[in-house]
Order: C-alpha cells, then structure tokens, then sequence
C-alpha cells in the first residue's frame, strides 16, 4: 500500500484559539483505523526538519482529518496552511484500538480527544464517553459526540454550570467504575498515570500513547517507552498499549 | 546511460548511495517506502554481541536544520538479527553492510569472527565514533593509539571489505591514515556530533541523556571538510556522510573526493530521499553529459 502522498488540503480552521481541524483530499483505497497516526510534512524548506505526528480523527473516503494543538513551531506553521495548499502525510503508522464487542468506555483528555473520535464514530452508541477539559469552551464538539455515543459526561477544572468540576479520571471514578468495560483512553501523562491507579488488571484498558518522533517507521529507535518488556517503540509497537503493559 | 558503479574494496555498488547505520532500521522498516534493489547499500544498525537496551527517553529533540540523538546504541543483538533480519535483507540485490561496535577491543574482535562467518554480508562497518565515552573502547576514535590497535586486530580477523567509521572530532586526517595503514578498506566520516540541548524552566537535558548527536543538514559543511581532509591524505576511499538531503548534498561530497556517500537523517525527512539522490545524481551526470560518476569523484577544484 502507498504510505506517502502529496494531499490537498480542504480545510484547516480553528475551532477554538488553539485548536483547529485540518481536512485532507487522500487517495480513496487508503485503509485506516481508529488509534493509528499519519505523520505531516509542513513545508518543502529544512526547518522545522521533521514531519509532526497526528492521530487520524477522522477519516471518510477521500477525506481524513486531524485535530491539533498549537503547541510550539511546527503546529504554527500548520495552523496558518490554506485551502488546497499541498502538505506531504505519510501513514497511516501503528497499532489501533482491538474492535470493542460491546459497549465501551472513552476517557479522553483535552486534545486526547483526537485519538479516540474516531472510535466512537465507528461503533455508534456503544460508548461512555468521559471527557475532561479545562474550562468550558474547550469542549469541542459536543453535539456530534451526544449523538455518537450513548453516554457523554463532562469534566471542567474551571467552575461551571452544568458540568462535573475536577479531573476527567475523578469523574469516572464517580460515575465510570462500576461499569465493567472495556476501557479506551487518550490523554496527558498525568492523566494516564492515574488512571493506571485506578483500573484493576482484570479490566482492559487501552491506552494511546505519545513520545518525540522522527521516523514514524520503527528504525529510529527514538519514540521509546517503558513497559515491563523493556523499551518499545511507540510508533510501531504501539501507540496503542494496554496500560498494565506500561511503566508510567 | 551514465555509469553510476563505484568499487571500495573488492566490492562494487551499483551506484554510490548507501543508507546511513540507524537511520534505516534493518532494511524492512523502509521497503514500504523504498525497493532496496536500487540502493548501492544498505547499512544496518549498529550491532554488539548481545541486545542492548540503550538510553532512557526522551531520546530525540529537534534543533534547527538538525536533530539530537541519544539512542545509546539500541539494538536486537547478533543472534537475532542473523535468524530475524538477514534472511529478509539477502533476497536483495545490494550491498549489505553490518555497522558494530563492541565494550571492549575482545567484542569488536568476537563481532568481527562473526560476522565474518555470514555470507550474506557483504562488508563490515566498524563504528569507534558512538558519542558516548564511558569506556576506553569507546574513545578509540579519538586516541590514535587505541584504534590503531583495534584496526589491526580486526583487520587480521575477517576478509571481508572492512570499512571503519569515524568521528568529526580531533585529528581526522590522522586517524584516517592509520585506518589506512592497518589494513582497512575504506573509512566512512563523519559520524553524529556530540551536543546538547537545555530545558530552561527545568534547566535539565531535552534528552533522557545529558548529551546526544547531533545529525541533519546541519552538519553538512563539517561532515564535507572531514571528508575532504580525509580524502587528501589517504588513498584508500572515502565514504561520505553528515546532512545529506539532496543530490546536490551528496554531489558535493563526492567532489571534495567521496567515493559513496549514506543517507542518514534525510531519511526521517523524506523516506524516498535515497531513490531520489541516485535519480538526481543521474540526472546531473547527463545534464553535464559526464559518462561515468568516477569522473566526477575528487574533482574538487582547490
Ligand atoms: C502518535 C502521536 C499522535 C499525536 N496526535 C496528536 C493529535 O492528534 N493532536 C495534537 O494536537 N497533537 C498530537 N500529537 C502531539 C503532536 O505531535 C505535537 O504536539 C507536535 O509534534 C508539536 O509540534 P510543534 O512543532 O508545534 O512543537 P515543538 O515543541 O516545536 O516540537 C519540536 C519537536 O518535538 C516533537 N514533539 C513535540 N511534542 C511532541 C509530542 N507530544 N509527541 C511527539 N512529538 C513531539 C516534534 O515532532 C518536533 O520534533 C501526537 C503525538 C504522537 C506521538
Ligand atoms: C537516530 C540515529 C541513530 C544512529 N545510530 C547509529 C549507529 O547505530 N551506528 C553508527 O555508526 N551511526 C549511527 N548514527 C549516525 C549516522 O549513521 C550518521 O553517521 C549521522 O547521523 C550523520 O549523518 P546524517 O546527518 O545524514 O544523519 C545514528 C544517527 C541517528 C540520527
Ligand atoms: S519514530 Fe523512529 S522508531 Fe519510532
């Protein structure tokens, strides 16, 4: 299968100050799968060098896009492409989510929503959606994800109306764990960290994970993490791991 | 067509582009992107006697037109990569080169024995240049007494075309010429730079290491002065490596008197960059209506 491809870009808007959606045209035979990443060049020059790796947040055929953050030069640079600029994205790279069988959880972590939309869309209402953001107007698309899955609960840090107020892995502690699912979740460290406190072994928990990258490939040896074999490579091994697997 | 074969040792390649030790995995890693059939060679990650966990991570950071590695020499060990790697790398047709290390000169030699044993491989890469010094081996690269004696002794152990790679730091003509003088075939130069990288808030490493290499287009213009140094003082070739991108880059080293050159970081960049040298290479050669890429190696105008 062709892993490199020049895409036109369709549309690339923020949704919110620091978040935007990009939409690329693909080839149509190109098969993804909800947990795996495409890597994007930025531009044709030697700086930034590297390609920026971003989970598949959506992907219709002929159409796939990212979700990302504006974090420091490179997504800079993304966020300020146009309309049917071209932008070179190898992939799809990487393990995905096992197919649950039956309902299952979703805790996604701000921008950790990213890696697991694609999941909920492919197996509607089956999900218990948790998702922890740090205020209120960081909870993007809100009325796509109560129609895609069969429970959406929210967490801000920030006080407000209608919402659970702490951390995303406090609210599922509340109202989550009794559930006895399968568990998928993407988020930051210390989210992963604790959730890893909280899910007994027995339960499966799936977890996407990030680490630097160059290659994308598994030659690089750069994207490593701790498990309890030893160092794997996120970008082939994993990003998907189960989180008992995980030295965090 | 212009001639793109050029001989180190006894053995030739089809055209001089090889791919860099640890930019390109074991082969298999690339061939989604590549069919190695068209490279002159491919050289493999550095291999020791056992697997070697390598450093903690974070082991990359990005720096401008380069990037930082602290890897520490992770690799699967010779065993596996005999019984998993190479039967997937000899249904080939290319030059099959194993880049080793040791901890001490008795593992390079052991490395040697071994590897001298395989069929499948066409040519050793012995690497005395890992940024990491935290053994007398690994300084070899830099104390000229220390690598003559390793060259020596590995030379005296394998017949295969033994091609020795270098450091960018200290003497480099000088360390060439002992290659030289104990037998090798050729010397590859220049390998990564030792650099750093500073968290301010943390004010710790970017990297799970205190220092790493540093690779990319960045190096370039060292890498191209080591070879040219190197490639005036010794008759033996010269294997040029550090930033090369385009074809351009790797024309340039062959000017200044390299007789192959490797890809390294360029792969991350751009996974097809390899092809896309050899075709640009040819490409200048019948622009410039050269018959044969030899013409061109060396020609540096002083
Ligand atoms: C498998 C995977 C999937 C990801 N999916 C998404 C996503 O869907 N949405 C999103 O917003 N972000 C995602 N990220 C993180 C995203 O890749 C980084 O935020 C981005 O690379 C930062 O680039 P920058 O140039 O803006 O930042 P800089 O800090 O300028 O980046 C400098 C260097 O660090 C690397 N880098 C920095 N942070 C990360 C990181 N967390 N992971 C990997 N490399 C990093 C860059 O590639 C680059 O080499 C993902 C990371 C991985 C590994
Ligand atoms: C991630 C990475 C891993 C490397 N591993 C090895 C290695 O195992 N053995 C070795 O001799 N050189 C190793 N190198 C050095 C490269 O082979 C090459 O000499 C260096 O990167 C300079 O070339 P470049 O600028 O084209 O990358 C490594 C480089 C990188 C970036
Ligand atoms: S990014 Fe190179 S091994 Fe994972």
């Amino acid at each position: 299968m062709n892993k490199l491809f020049k895409s036109k870009i369709i549309t690339n808007e923020a949704v919110t100050e620091e978040i935007y959606l990009i939409s690329l045209e693909i080839p149509e035979n190109i098969e993804t799968k909800p947990g795996q990443f495409c890597i994007l060049r930025l531009n044709h020059r030697l700086d930034p060098l590297l390609g920026r790796p971003f989970s598949i947040f959506d992907h219709v055929c002929g159409e796939i896009k990212f979700l990302y953050r504006v974090k420091g030069k490179g997504t800079k640079i993304l966020s300020q492409l146009k309309k049917d600029e071209l932008l070179t994205v190898t992939g799809p790279f990487g393990k995905w989510y096992p197919f649950p069988q039956g309902d299952f959880i979703v805790i996604a972590g701000g921008i950790g929503l990213a890696s697991v939309y694609y999941l909920i869309k492919k197996f509607p209402k089956k999900a218990h959606l948790f998702y922890g953001v740090r205020n209120e107007n960081e909870i993007l698309f809100y009325e796509e994800l109560k129609e895609l899955a069969k429970h959406v609960y929210i967490s801000t840090e920030k006080e407000t109306s209608y919402t659970y107020r702490g951390v995303v892995t406090e609210l599922f502690k509340e109202k989550g764990k009794s559930l006895s699912l399968p568990i998928y979740a993407c988020g930051p460290m210390v989210m992963l960290k604790e959730l890893k406190k909280i899910v007994n072994e027995a339960q499966p928990c799936y977890v996407a994970t990030e680490e630097r990258m160059a290659c994308g490939v598994g030659a690089c040896l750069g994207c490593v993490i701790e498990t309890k074999q030893g160092f794997k490579r996120v970008c082939t091994d994993g990003p998907v791991f189960e989180i008992k697997e995980l030295l965090l | 067509m212009p001639s793109l074969e050029v001989k180190i040792g006894n053995l030739t390649f089809k055209n001089p582009v090889l791919t860099a030790s640890g930019t390109f995995g074991y082969g298999l890693e690339y061939s989604q992107f590549v069919d190695l059939n068209l490279l002159g060679g491919v050289v493999v990650k550095g291999l020791s006697l056992q697997p070697k966990q390598g450093n903690p991570p974070p082991r990359i950071y990005e720096t401008a037109c380069g990037m930082i590695n602290s890897i520490g020499l992770q690799n699967i060990g010779f065993e596996e990569f005999k019984k998993e790697k190479l039967p997937f790398l000899k249904k080939f047709n290319t030059n099959i080169i194993v880049n080793f290390f040791g901890e001490n000169l008795e593992e390079y030699i052991e490395m040697a024995r071994l590897l001298d044993s395989l069929q499948e491989i066409n040519a050793l890469e012995m690497n005395v240049s890992c940024p990491n010094k935290d053994s007398e081996w690994r300084r070899m690269g830099l104390e000229p007494e220390l690598l003559k004696k390793a060259v020596k002794e590995v030379r005296a152990i394998t017949k295969k075309t033994l091609i020795v790679k270098l450091s960018p730091q200290g003497d480099v003509a000088l360390m060439a010429k002992i290659c030289e003088d104990e037998g090798a075939d050729a010397v590859s130069l220049i390998n990564t730079i030792p650099a750093m990288v500073i968290d301010i808030k943390t004010r710790r490493s970017m990297l799970g290491t205190s220092t790493g290499g540093l690779s990319g287009p960045a190096i370039k213009p060292i890498a191209l002065r080591a070879v040219w140094e190197a490639s005036q003082t010794i008759k033996i070739p010269v294997i040029g490596i550090g930033g090369i991108v385009t074809a351009e880059d790797a024309l340039q080293f062959l000017i200044v008197g390299a007789r192959a050159i490797q890809v390294g970081t360029a792969n991350f960049i751009n996974p097809q960059a390899t092809v896309e040298i050899i075709e640009g290479i040819k490409q200048f050669l019948i622009e410039e209506k050269i018959k044969d890429v030899n013409e061109i190696i060396g020609s540096f105008i002083q």
